[in-house]
């Protein structure tokens, strides 16, 4: 059974930002923010065309810097959020704010493909996510599944709940937190659970994963030393919802149960070098997808600690009641974890992968140099977790 | 008379005629009576019996004439007067004869008639006779039947008087305590005793009896109790009793139970010894450790007790299997030889063989001796247990032969016992514990190996760190301190090797020739190849190992606590174990212990494997770690500094120079365990001026039109088709055993680290340049270290790239300048 060849698009830009669009359910859309200090930066939208293999990209332009993180809304398609670069009196500070996409980009990139390159659209400003009294901000986290209101930024040291009223025009911080502690202490990353109501935050400062409650803002567990270095990024597990993995300078990409944080579930060292991102598929979470600096992406198979221990539980379409399913599945062997494949079409340092919030079976990659591959999961594999 | 009467011309035929007719005569017919008959037929015949003189006559008239007949008459009175004469002569003859018979006749009438007197004399006198005899019995009769009866009573009266007797003789006897005497006496005149009881007097003796008996049963017991007496007294004590109808079954329980109390006193004094001795024990345990010579890495051991100091220096264990040997296990052989004569080899007699005696003896027996057994093993393997001390071996397996030693003789005091076999267990038992404590002792060893080395290795490097912060005199001081790795090495393995060997020789002890347990098949066969080699050897072999392995693990993700030197030793140590030392201890040990594998055995290659697989693991992480302490330096360095806000670099900054010296230092203390490696020939711009030709003109090229308007496309391209051309780069990947491999693998981590870092960050000019300038710095002095000096501009050319694209206003500096700046220092 052969795959499809992966696809591959440049930018003519460097590269870190890559998001799914979250609220985008038909099509397979990525975007990517550009890095760089001397030309406008750019937001590129990627649609791939799944039948033909093909990708037909749109540029709109993000002139207020480079971009170092995106995030999409999760209701409203053309709202999505960036972190940028701001430099003003030689002082370099990371600002975030809400751009919505100009109605017209869609439009216009099938009028005129090439135009549109030369010619970009500009995002249209909604507000900015006020930071000044805060600092540079790593990253902005929508509410998962939300209605768009509700974001999250990761500043320097604080936590910041901001609603965002009026049609996203507003945005007031509706509480916060600060992780008090010696040194400069600062978030890396962070993520939204999407268990428990929308309730909890993961937030990543150094070595140290911390689970935060929403609605008291105040820290639920801190898995000190999660890696033996910096820790990069983390992602929660879509169906089981104490379950986290996280990975970072150390090579390795551990995975978690918040409930018994003294030691990780599993711990997966295969990069050699830092893990830069990792991303659970949406759908079937024993696919984990992680991205680093050696250039590798790596698709691995967890089934051990996924929701789906033994293989598909509904596989056999007879056995309609649940209860018989799930002890035939306990007779079974766990299945094996296992790396599905490597990847390896990037000559430079991969900082972000995506999986699609269409397809459950494509992912993107993005690597410093501006590549951005976009993969499938092989069919063997699709079709063993499927069948 | 006759004679004379017979004419002599009487012929013969003539005297036959005359016999026969006598004959016929007087009716006698003899022979010839055919004829006669014949003859007799005819009447005419004169001599014939039916002769008819009539007829004869007429018939003579009628024939005869007268002439004839006057001749037949004259011839017939001729004959009748010679038979007339014939017949005088024969009466004459006969009446002689009846004459005479008639005489003797009358003689012997006379002669009767005198007997028959007699014999009626004799008759009479015979009955007088018997009537005087019948007389005198009858007068005798009485007298007789009184003497039988006095006799009789005679007899009764003397078996009476012994009854009587009885009670006194029994005190008597009981007096003089010569107790056989009294019970035979007792057995005598139980029955009789037994036989009248209805009657008051004989009950009352027998009361009496009973009474004594019963005392002197007492006595007899108390005796028995009583123990002081010999075998000899109690052997006769107990078979007194069985005669005393003392059951045998009680019997044997009390002599079992007597001779258990006495043991149980050996047992206690023995229990009394184990209660004291621990704390006698663990000092001299501690005096047992090993002392290893006066050299580097010996363990440090604090023993604070000295042993010369303990005065109750508690039995060792020779002494305790000893004296249970000489104590418990003889006399209990003791108990069981003589209880067995007593109860099971004596010879049956009576009413007792009935009984089955030996049967239950012999039960009651075996029970005694195993419970009592077990309790010695117990206390024996209790004290074994105690027997931590690993130094002298030979002591604990002397004690354990003797222990072995002395179950044989159970051995063949009671066959089917169980209690040898179990001491041999304990035996068994007690070599694997051994093992299993040497493995210990040698586990503990090595770490106290390790935590001297790390002490050792500690020690030099305080002061190297003391020496680093003043700058070049660090160099000179870490070269000072590092000579000693190796001799660590060395004096770590030979220690190890030696300790090995020294524990070898002491298991080695359980297996000689003079040991009794050394030719069980256990000790043949699977302590040789399970327990010493798989459990012994193997074991410590694999568990350096694997103890090594988790100085990567664990140690590794919280910061790493091992210093990187110990890792540095661990790996060159594995690696020495695989190419040579695992195979040279096992070949020792099988040559040792002549291992015949019946079961399957861990093989050279497998531990060979494992132990480069560690030292692989080793070096790894070594190169892992210190490639993260440069890492870490170099990464504060980027992170904390303000890139867009820096002023005119002057200087190679301090972190470049610190890294510079710690990579030499690394480079020193590798290459001091590991050889130097093959590095690609060096390029004839290789030396530093040339460098620096090499590396200004690469990175103009490189990055003059990165800055240039047009053109960030050109950039990527070039870089890309730099990449294309250049092999992918395996950060942290895994390094070969020698200098260059690891230094290239260092310094990749650290440069692949500096260039993450820069793409981070934003910045200025003055940022920019600073960044060349270290980049310069560090071209200068690493290239020699690594393999591939390639490998160094490439990431250096990235780096400076990098912050280039990353830098607000993009003007390098001079490379002249720099080369001024990096010259300066």
């Amino acid at each position: 059974m052969e795959d499809d060849a992966p696809v591959i698009y440049g930018l003519e830009f460097q590269a870190r930002a890559l998001t799914a669009q979250t609220a985008e359910t038909d099509a397979i859309r990525f975007l990517v923010g550009t890095q760089s200090l001397k030309f406008d930066n750019q937001i590129h939208i990627i649609d791939f065309d799944d039948e033909n293999n093909m990708i037909n990209k749109n540029v709109l332009l993000h002139d207020a810097g480079e971009i170092w993180h995106i995030s999409t809304s999760p209701a409203d398609k053309g709202v999505l959020t960036t972190c940028y670069n701001k430099t003003s009196e030689s002082r370099v500070l990371t600002c975030a704010a809400v751009w919505r996409m100009p109605p017209e980009w869609e439009s216009g990139s099938h009028e005129s493909p090439d135009d549109s390159s030369n010619n970009p659209q500009t995002l249209e400003l909604l507000c900015h996510l006020d930071n000044t009294a805060h600092g540079s901000v790593a990253c902005v986290l929508w509410e998962p599944m939300g209605d768009g209101k509700r974001v999250i930024s990761l500043a320097e040291n604080h936590v910041l709940l901001s609603d965002l009223q009026e049609s996203s025009s507003k945005a007031t911080i509706s509480s916060s937190a600060t992780l008090e502690g010696k040194g400069q202490l600062k978030f890396t990353t962070g993520k939204w659970s999407p268990h428990h109501n929308c309730t909890q935050l993961a937030t990543a400062n150094d070595t140290a994963i911390r689970g935060w409650d929403l609605r008291s803002m105040s820290q639920m567990y801190c898995i000190e030393n999660a890696h033996g270095q910096l820790v990069r990024d983390l992602d929660f597990n879509p169906n089981k919802q104490y379950y986290l993995a996280s990975c970072g300078d150390d090579c390795k990409v551990k995975f978690w149960d918040v409930r018994h944080i003294s030691e990780p579930v599993k711990c997966l060292e295969e990069h050699s070098h830092w893990v830069w991102s990792v991303r659970y598929n949406h759908s079937h979470d024993q696919l984990v997808l992680t991205g680093s600096s050696d250039s590798r992406l790596i698709l691995s198979n967890m089934v051990s600690i996924s929701s789906e221990p033994f293989g598909h539980l509904v596989d056999d379409d007879d056995l309609s009641d649940n209860e018989e399913t799930q002890q035939d599945d306990k007779v079974k062997e766990p299945l094996q974890d296992s790396i599905i494949a490597t990847y390896e079409e990037h000559e430079d340092s991969v900082y972000a992968v995506e999986w699609s919030a269409a397809d459950p079976w494509l992912f993107a990659s993005l690597s410093y140099d501006g590549r951005l591959v976009i993969n499938r999961v092989p069919r063997a594999i699709k079709y063993r977790i499927l069948l | 008379m006759s004679s004379a009467t017979t004419p002599p011309d009487s012929d013969p035929s003539r005297r036959r005629q005359v016999h026969s007719m006598l004959k016929m005569y007087y009716g006698l017919n003899e022979e010839g009576k055919c004829t006669e008959q014949a003859e007799s037929l005819d009447p005419c015949d004169i001599n014939g019996p039916h002769f008819d003189p009539e007829i004869y006559l007429n018939k003579l008239r009628q024939e005869c004439s007268l002439g004839e007949l006057m001749d037949h008459e004259s011839c017939m009175v001729k004959q009748i007067r010679s038979l007339d004469s014939d017949m005088q002569t024969l009466v004459y003859e006969n009446y002689n004869k009846f004459i005479s018979a008639t005489d003797t006749i009358r003689k012997m009438k006379n002669d009767f008639k005198k007997m028959e007197d007699e014999m009626d004399c004799l008759s009479a006198n015979m009955t007088a006779i018997t009537e005087f005899s019948a007389r005198i019995s009858g007068t005798l009769q009485d007298q007789h039947t009184q003497i039988t009866k006095l006799s009789g009573v005679h007899t009764l009266l003397r078996k009476l008087q012994f009854l009587f007797e009885l009670p006194a003789r029994l005190n008597k006897c009981l007096e003089l305590q010569a107790y056989a005497q009294a019970v035979n006496a007792h057995r005598k005149a139980r029955c009789v005793l037994q036989q009248y009881s209805h009657m008051p007097s004989f009950r009352g003796i027998q009361d009496d009896c009973h009474v004594i008996m019963e005392q002197l049963a007492q006595q007899l017991r108390q005796k028995f109790r009583d123990g002081g007496s010999s075998a000899k007294d109690l052997s006769e004590c107990v078979e007194l009793l069985l005669q005393l109808d003392e059951p045998a079954e009680e019997l044997c329980d009390k002599f079992l139970s007597h001779a258990q109390s006495r043991l149980e006193a050996d047992l206690q004094g023995l229990e009394a010894e184990l209660k004291d001795s621990p704390v006698a024990d663990t000092s001299a345990a501690s005096t047992h450790k090993p002392s290893p010579g006066p050299n580097p890495v010996s363990p440090s051991k604090s023993s604070t007790s000295n042993p010369f100091l303990s005065p109750t220096a508690g039995t060792d264990i020779l002494e305790f299997i000893d004296r249970g040997c000489n104590e418990f296990v003889s006399s209990l052989c003791l108990v069981i030889a003589s209880y067995q004569e007593l109860f099971i080899n004596r010879p049956q007699e009576g009413e007792l063989s009935s009984k089955n005696i030996p049967e239950m003896a012999n039960g009651k027996l075996h029970v005694f001796v195993d419970t009592l057994a077990a309790r010695y093993f117990s206390l024996v393997e209790r004290r074994i247990q105690e027997e931590k001390g690993v130094g002298d071996n030979s002591l604990l397996v002397r004690a354990l032969d003797r222990f072995h030693r002395r179950l044989q003789a159970i051995t063949k005091l009671l066959p089917g016992s169980a209690v040898p076999s179990q001491g041999t267990e304990i035996v068994v038992r007690a070599a694997r514990e051994r093992i299993k404590q040497y493995l210990l002792a040698l586990q503990t060893f090595y770490h106290d190996s390790l935590t001297d080395v790390r002490q050792a290795l500690a020690a030099p490097r305080l002061t190297v760190g003391g020496a680093s912060t003043s700058g070049g005199g660090a160099l000179a001081a870490s070269k000072d301190a590092q000579p000693n790795l190796s001799e660590l090495l060395t004096s770590l393995s030979n220690f190890i090797l030696n300790q090995l060997k020294s524990v070898l020789a002491s298991v080695h002890l359980f297996t000689a020739k003079d040991i009794t347990f050394s030719n069980k098949p256990y000790f043949r066969g699977e302590f040789c190849s399970q327990g010493v080699r798989e459990g012994l050897v193997v074991s410590f072999i694999k568990f350096i190992c694997q103890s090594s392995r988790q100085y990567c693990e664990s140690a590794g993700d919280r910061g790493g606590s091992t210093p990187p030197a110990l890792l540095l030793l661990l790996s060159r140590l594995c690696l020495d174990y695989e190419t040579s030392t695992i195979s040279y201890i096992l070949t020792l040990t099988d040559e040792q212990f002549l291992v015949q594998h019946h079961t399957p055995v861990t093989p050279v290659t497998a531990l060979c494997a494992e132990a480069r697989e560690a030292a692989q693991k080793l070096l790894n992480h070594y190169v892992k770690v210190q490639g993260l302490i440069i890492s870490q330096m170099l990464r504060k360095s980027v992170e904390t500094r303000d890139w867009v806000n820096t002023i005119e670099p002057r200087n190679v900054r301090a972190v470049m120079k610190r890294v510079v010296e710690d990579t030499t230092s690394i480079d020193v203390q590798v290459g001091l365990l590991y050889e130097e490696g093959v590095r690609k020939a060096h390029s004839s711009d290789s030396s530093k001026r040339t460098f620096s030709v090499y590396s200004s003109s690469r990175q103009q090229i490189r990055y003059a039109p990165s800055y240039t308007p047009s053109a960030p496309m050109d950039t990527n391209l070039l870089s890309n088709i730099h990449k294309l051309f250049s092999e992918r780069i395996d950060i942290f990947s895994p390094v070969e055993f020698n200098k260059v491999s690891v230094l290239t693998g260092i310094i990749k981590i650290s440069l692949k680290t500096f260039l993450e870092c820069v793409r981070l960050r934003t910045f200025g000019r003055y940022g920019l340049q600073q960044i060349q300038v270290d980049c310069h710095y560090l071209q200068m002095y690493l290239w020699r270290f690594v393999s591939d000096e390639n490998l160094v501009h490439f990431l250096l050319d990235e780096i400076v790239g990098s912050a280039a694209h990353r830098c607000l206003d993009p003007s390098p500096m001079e490379q002249s300048v720099i080369e001024v700046i990096c010259e300066r220092g």
